[in-house]
Parts: C-alpha cells; sequence; structure tokens
C-alpha cells in the first residue's frame, strides 16, 4: 500500500519537478488553483507535516461539509431529524472527551457518565441558586467536571488497565451515590433540578432547531479544540504516555502532571456535555448518567476508533443511529413476514440482536474501528483507478 | 455478483417504502394516534412485555368496535430500553406522526421529556411512576400520572397499617423498607409526617441497587426492630427477593404491604409461587384477575379472528395496568373528539379531555378517578389485594387516605420552585 501512495500523480507545479534532494526545507510551492488530490507523502516541512489542512482540497471539504451541516440539513429537514442530530452531538462532545483519555493517552475510564452528571449537577445548582446564565454554567460545569476527574484519576499514577477501569468505576458509583443521597447537590429527594432554557439575547431557545445550531457550536469548537491539543506538546505528551509510559518518563514528560491533566480535560469535555445534556432536556436527573452511560460512550469510541477525532464522530453517530435504523428497516419489513403485534415484540429483540451483530461485524472487518475502514476507502480511492 | 447484489438491496429498499406508505391510505375518517413508548428489552421488561401488548389489545378492541366517534386509534410504539436518548427520539418521531397523547413509559424518561411535552403542548401520562409533584396541574399542565403518586401510595399504606393495626398506630413500630433511588425515597416525606400525626415509630430500611441483597434490612426488620408491620417499596427483582427473605426469618408476610411495582405475579412467581408468598398483602392501581368484562371483550375478539387470547393476559396486573393507561387515553381523546367531532384534534383538546376523565371504571378495573385541571393524579386511588390460596383476593376497594397530608407536600413542592 505505502509505496504506491508514495508515487507522484499530482499536477506539478511549474518549474520543479521533484522536491529539490539536498536543498533548503521549503514549503513546496502549491498551485492553489487547480484542485489537486494528493497521492503520496510530499512534504518538506514540519509547518506542513503539522497542518490542519494537509491540501487545498481538504478547505473546500471542509467548506462543503461546513455548509452542509449549518445551512443544508438544518433548514431542510423535519425538526424530528435534528433532534436525532442533537443527540448525535452531545454523543460526539461526550465521545471527543473520552477519547483523549481512553484513545489518546491510554487510561481506562469507567467513569465519564458520573463526570458528565457532575457538570449537569453543577451548571444546574448555578442556575437555579444564583440564576447565572448559561456560558458561566456551562464553564462552571466543565471545570467542576474537571476538578472531579482530576481526583478520581489520582489512581492512574499507581495502576494501569482493567485495574484503573475498576477505580473508575468506583468513582462513577461514589459519585452516583454522592448526588443521590446530598439533598443539597441534588436538590431533593428526586434527584433531579429543572433548568430554564438557554437564552441568547431575547431569544429562547427551544425548539430543536434552535438547539441543533447551539450545540453544533459546542461539537465545532470541541472537535478544533480535540485536533489542536493533539497537535500541541500537551497531546504529544499524552501520546508517549499511551505508547509507553516509562520511555515518556525517561525523555522528560511528567507522567503525573500529564495523566492527571489527561483526566482534567477527558472531564471538562464530559461536564460540557452534561451540562448541553441538562440545557436540551431542560432538566438534570440523576438517572440521565447512570453506568451504563459509561459504557455506551466506551463502545462509542472503541466502535469509532481509539486515538482519532474522526472515530469519535463515527463511534458517536453509529452508536446513536444505527439502532433507529434498525428499527426503521424492521418497520418496512417486518410487515410481510409476521403479524402486526409480532412485529411490535420482535422489534426491540431483533433490534439488540442486529446491533450486537453489527457491532461485532464491524470490529472484525476492521478492528481498529470505523475511522480505519474510512482511511482504508479513502486511500483506495485516492489512487483509484491506478491502483499500482 | 456485485450487480446482483446491488440491484436485490435496491429492490428490497423499493418494496419496503411502498410498504411504509401504503397503511396511510387505506382509513377512511382517518386516524388519531397516541405515542406509546415502551420497554421490552431494558431492565424493567418483567412490565413492558405484559403491559405494552394490553395497550395494543385495547386499542385493536376499540378500533373493532368502530373506533372513537368514527375515528380509529393508531397506538405508535417505540421501544426505548429504559435509555434516555432513544426516549427523546421516539418523543420526536411520535410528535412528526402526529401524535396528541404520549404514553411515556420510565421515570428518568418522563423527567427528560416534562420540558418538551409543556413546550409542544402535548400530554404525557407518567401513571405508578415520576415525580409525585406531577399531580399539580397548575404546575405541569401538560404531566398526568393518571394513576396514585408515590406520595398517594405511601398515605394509603399507613391508613392500611392502621386498620390491620386494630385503628391506632400510637406507638406501634412501622419498618419502610425502600429500593435506594429517588423513587424509592421520595414517599419518605409523606410517611415522616404520618408518624409524627399517628404517633407510629417509622424506621427506614435502604436496599442499594440492584436490590437484590437486603438480608440484613430484613433481619433487621423481623427480629431487632420487631416492625409491627412492614411497608415495603421495591422495584425489579426486588420484592421477590424481599418476599423471600421474610420468609426464611420467619416474619409472617401477612404483615408486609407492597407498593405498586412489587404487586405482580411475575413478583410472586420470582420468589418461588404463591404457596410462598402466602399473606403478602399487594397494593394496585388498577384491578386485578380476569373478571372483568372489558377482558372477556378481548378475549372475544381474539376467538372472533380464530386466534387464543395472547399469553400475557394470565400475568394480570401488569395486563390490566395496560388496558388501565390505553383506556384512560382512549377516553381524553373521545372526550377531546367530543368538543372538535371534525378530528383536527391536537394536544391542547387532548389535555382538556384528560382533565374530563370523571367516573370512567371500565367495569372495575379503572378506579373511579377524578382528573381536574388542578388534580392531574385523579384523586390517589388504590386497592390492596392479599396472596390467598394461589391468587390475589381483594381486601379493599378503591379508596385513598390523608389527601390533606398528599396535597401539603405537592403544594410545598411547588412552592418551592
Amino acid at each position: 500500500m505505502e509505496p504506491s501512495r508514495k508515487r507522484s500523480c499530482e499536477r506539478v507545479p511549474r518549474g520543479r519537478a521533484t522536491p529539490h534532494p539536498t536543498g533548503p526545507p521549503r514549503a513546496r510551492r502549491v498551485d492553489k488553483s487547480v484542485i489537486q488530490r494528493e497521492c503520496g507523502v510530499l512534504k518538506t516541512t514540519y509547518e506542513a507535516d503539522m497542518g490542519l489542512y494537509p491540501l487545498p482540497i481538504a478547505r473546500w471539504t471542509v467548506a462543503a461539509v461546513a455548509v452542509l451541516f449549518f445551512a443544508v440539513i438544518p433548514l431542510t429537514l423535519h425538526e424530528y431529524y435534528l433532534s436525532v442530530a442533537n443527540l448525535v452531538w452531545i454523543a460526539v462532545i461526550g465521545a471527543l472527551g473520552l477519547n483523549i483519555l481512553v484513545g489518546y493517552t491510554g487510561q481506562v475510564s469507567i467513569g465519564h457518565g458520573a463526570f458528565m452528571s457532575v457538570g449537569a449537577y453543577t451548571a444546574a445548582n448555578l442556575a437555579n441558586r444564583l440564576g447565572s446564565p448559561w456560558p458561566v454554567n456551562l464553564l462552571a460545569g466543565g471545570l467542576m467536571a474537571a476538578l472531579i476527574g482530576a481526583i478520581v484519576g489520582i489512581p492512574s499514577l499507581r495502576i494501569k488497565g482493567l485495574y484503573l477501569a475498576i477505580a473508575t468505576l468506583a468513582g462513577q458509583l461514589i459519585i452516583e451515590w454522592t448526588i443521590n443521597h446530598v439533598t443539597f447537590i441534588s436538590g431533593g429527594v428526586q434527584a433531579s433540578i429543572e433548568v430554564a432554557r438557554p437564552r441568547l439575547g431575547s431569544m429562547v431557545l427551544d425548539s430543536q432547531r434552535d438547539m441543533y445550531y447551539f450545540l453544533l457550536f459546542f461539537v465545532v469548537l470541541a472537535i478544533v479544540g480535540t485536533m489542536n491539543l493533539m497537535r500541541s506538546r500537551v497531546g504529544r505528551a499524552f501520546i508517549a504516555i499511551r505508547d509507553h509510559d516509562i520511555a515518556a518518563e525517561i525523555i522528560g514528560i511528567n507522567i503525573f502532571r500529564y495523566k492527571l491533566l489527561a483526566f482534567a480535560i477527558s472531564s471538562f469535555y464530559a461536564g460540557m456535555t452534561g451540562v448541553l445534556y441538562t440545557y436540551f432536556l431542560g432538566i438534570a436527573n440523576y438517572e440521565q448518567f447512570q453506568i451504563g452511560v459509561s459504557i455506551d460512550y466506551l463502545a462509542m469510541i472503541i466502535i469509532g476508533g481509539l486515538g482519532s477525532v474522526l472515530g469519535s464522530i463515527f463511534g458517536a453517530i453509529f452508536v446513536t443511529l444505527l439502532p433507529i435504523v434498525i428499527r426503521y428497516t424492521m418497520e418496512a419489513f417486518g410487515g410481510v413476514f409476521f403479524a402486526p403485534q409480532t412485529v411490535l415484540n420482535l422489534i426491540p429483540n431483533l433490534r439488540l440482536m442486529m446491533f450486537g451483530a453489527l457491532i461485532i461485524f464491524f470490529l472484525i472487518v476492521e478492528p481498529e474501528g470505523l475511522n480505519r475502514l474510512w482511511r482504508n476507502i479513502r486511500s483506495y480511492f485516492r489512487v483509484w483507478p491506478f491502483a499500482y | 455478483m456485485r450487480e446482483f447484489l446491488a440491484i436485490a438491496t435496491a429492490l428490497i429498499l423499493a418494496t419496503g417504502s411502498l410498504l411504509t406508505a401504503a397503511p396511510s391510505h387505506a382509513q377512511s375518517k382517518g386516524e388519531i394516534v397516541i405515542g406509546v413508548q415502551c420497554d421490552r428489552t431494558g431492565p424493567t421488561q418483567i412490565v413492558g412485555t405484559v403491559l405494552c401488548p394490553a395497550f395494543h389489545d385495547y386499542i385493536a378492541l376499540v378500533n373493532s368496535k368502530g373506533g372513537v366517534e368514527g375515528f380509529k386509534i393508531k397506538g405508535l410504539e417505540i421501544d426505548h430500553e429504559y435509555k434516555v436518548p432513544p426516549a427523546v427520539e421516539s418523543y420526536e418521531r411520535h410528535k412528526k406522526d402526529g401524535a396528541v397523547t404520549m404514553a411515556v413509559y420510565g421515570t428518568p424518561q418522563i423527567y427528560a421529556l416534562a420540558a418538551k411535552l409543556t413546550e409542544d403542548r402535548i400530554p404525557g401520562t407518567s401513571p405508578g411512576f415520576g415525580s409525585a409533584a406531577a399531580a399539580d396541574g397548575v404546575r405541569y399542565p401538560y404531566i398526568f400520572p393518571i394513576a396514585a403518586t408515590y406520595w398517594s401510595q405511601g398515605a394509603a399504606a399507613v391508613d392500611f397499617v392502621k386498620k390491620q393495626l386494630g385503628g391506632s398506630l400510637k406507638g406501634k413500630k412501622i419498618a419502610y423498607i425502600f429500593y435506594d433511588n429517588p423513587a424509592g425515597r421520595e414517599p419518605i416525606e409523606v410517611i415522616e409526617d404520618l408518624a409524627v400525626r399517628e404517633g407510629f415509630q417509622l424506621k427506614t430500611f435502604a436496599v442499594p441497587p440492584p436490590g437484590v441483597e437486603m438480608g440484613a434490612q430484613v433481619l433487621d426488620i423481623a427480629q431487632r426492630f420487631r416492625a409491627d408491620f412492614v411497608i415495603a417499596h421495591l422495584f425489579g427483582g426486588a420484592p421477590s427477593v424481599s418476599i423471600k427473605e421474610f420468609k426464611r426469618v420467619g416474619y409472617p408476610l401477612r404483615k408486609v404491604v407492597s407498593f405498586v411495582w412489587g404487586a405482580a405475579e411475575a413478583n410472586i412467581d420470582g420468589a418461588g409461587g404463591f404457596g410462598v408468598a402466602e399473606g403478602y398483602y399487594a397494593m394496585q392501581f388498577a384491578g386485578v384477575g380476569t373478571d372483568y368484562p372489558v377482558l372477556n371483550e378481548i378475549r372475544e375478539m381474539y376467538r372472533k379472528q380464530g386466534k387464543e387470547p395472547p399469553k400475557e393476559m394470565a400475568s394480570t396486573v401488569f395486563y390490566n395496568r395496560g388496558v388501565l393507561i390505553a383506556a384512560l387515553h382512549v377516553e381524553a381523546i373521545r372526550n377531546a373528539l367530543k368538543a372538535k367531532p371534525d378530528g383536527k384534534i391536537t394536544g391542547v383538546d387532548t389535555k382538556a379531555g384528560f382533565e374530563k376523565i370523571s367516573n370512567f371504571t371500565l367495569g372495575g378495573l379503572v378506579p373511579p378517578l377524578k382528573i381536574s385541571p388542578t388534580d392531574h393524579e385523579g384523586g390517589g386511588l388504590v386497592q390492596i389485594w392479599q396472596v390467598k390460596d394461589g391468587k390475589f383476593v381483594k381486601v379493599t376497594d378503591w379508596f385513598a387516605a390523608y389527601q390533606d397530608v398528599v396535597a401539603k407536600h405537592i403544594k410545598e413542592s411547588g412552592a418551592k420552585k
């Protein structure tokens, strides 16, 4: 695969057939007037290698995706589809956060749901007790979750892998119990706090369409934030710790600081997710953040691809949409084979089975997740039809 | 091969879309849609697998008799596995499909949808779960508990215990054993108030989730605290465990009264059958047993189609609750259609329809509820049934107790906001 990608089939800029073999690492002049396809690793400077847009065409792709999500989808689709998109957006932010910890830093966590609840209850309490506006609550929820996350992350300095998973599980249960029993936090025995809809000036964001934009804004922030974080010194330290923590320590990375930082950043994302979820539903309720949620998010990033931004997005979409797609399919075809009453009973059960089967199928086809699958497809078509 | 697969897929998709599109043409005067949420696969599946078929059976019965005011009823069901995001999705889907009432299922789900229901003006029901404060129709205009809330159940339980212990609770010891979650703790404040008023000694015993280990609590109740009576409020598999444990330590089950989610045949069977649970009192918000006219009609409907009545009917507690929920939704729609015979009803009309429900009893299966714009609970009526000689036997008729105390708590909860 690799050698074929090295071949230059790009439209070559005038006057220079190949990069100068001995010359200084100057940036290649790229003719921006033509849309070019990449067909090899031709970067000669560090700047070019670290660029967010590897090719001019990437700008166009990003622009097209932005138009699709900011204009085409919200303006053409029915509110129902936007509500599904909103659930996906919330999942995307949560999955990105968990991927920073699990995928990039290699620290397993089963406490993500609890960190979300920390954010949710912080924001709900601030909104109801102090009447503070949503940007403040959002930030405070994230920061409080980051603090609690860093505390729960302390065992990661001594233990790894499954042991750490159990330690974070304990964190999940302790946080659940605390919210459930401390009425100062939970706002009463029902452990649910109603929160008013967010306002933007005089506009109340209550319809699914308003929420769509509201959430999409934070999705973009989260994606750009994660991508940039991973290009920074901090991100590279995370990856070094994941790949070999002792080696990382030897080259001068402060394991203590960076592991806790990974927990804090990941929990910050989780806290934000919790706050956004609270504003989306209009209520913070502890039963929305129980251990099953933590498992769901782990499933998302494993299916999507550990250690990749796109993988988190794919995973979140997959786990949220697949049950819905399966149900639609079953509703369409179930009536062909069975009586209506049987179909009703069959749909949920078969859906669970198919959901499980499809996860296994995708993981067998590509153990590194949907992101890798997507890259394989992309690199196939990149040199298509010249496969060699 | 690839071409073949592609063509086959395309054909299948085309047939599929045709089939989904087809039924919408078939109706004559029109359809009224109810959004039904269900849990047939999640943690409360023992309820859902019986309750949801019952819901559809009742709607089929109504349709087989010509529908409501000439309109057919359609119950669109979506299973949400007791998870919140799928519940949000199914709510939006039902809204898109024009549902005028929503049968929400599950406490976290009704909490999560409360704001949306109110904004969209579609009434949603939460029978036997959800927040007790939602009985306040002024504060929650579009939430309808339509059955006794946990506060009313707590009050009724204390009243029942009082009668069992000879009319006075002064100096008696009552144990309250509960599942340690918000729903389990909700009634404590009401029972505590009643402890002060009636002068009994109350001790609470929490059972941590998942509620399969309560040996210590039961032993404490039976041999250290020596309770005169036990009020149990447990969910899922926990009621069965509690019956077994009380039996094991030799505490008489005729001194145990359970809230509505520990009151079904499935709970008794899980404890080892009716022989084991002899004497156990169970609180109900729908009638129990097979002997109701509406159930006979459902059986008759199946026989006319040449089918056996469904096996779910044997689990009468959950089945009858499903019928009750469906019937109240249909009644709300009927009231709405009476006010607007052209059939163009919205959630606002069905809300008014729910608030007109009064003395609709389906031959005793439904309590004589009186739902009003201020009281969405309908009076907090329950019956107590007892396990006796292999079946549930009715001990009391519909009753509600200490409604002044319950009202006080509803008011306080509203004032806190």
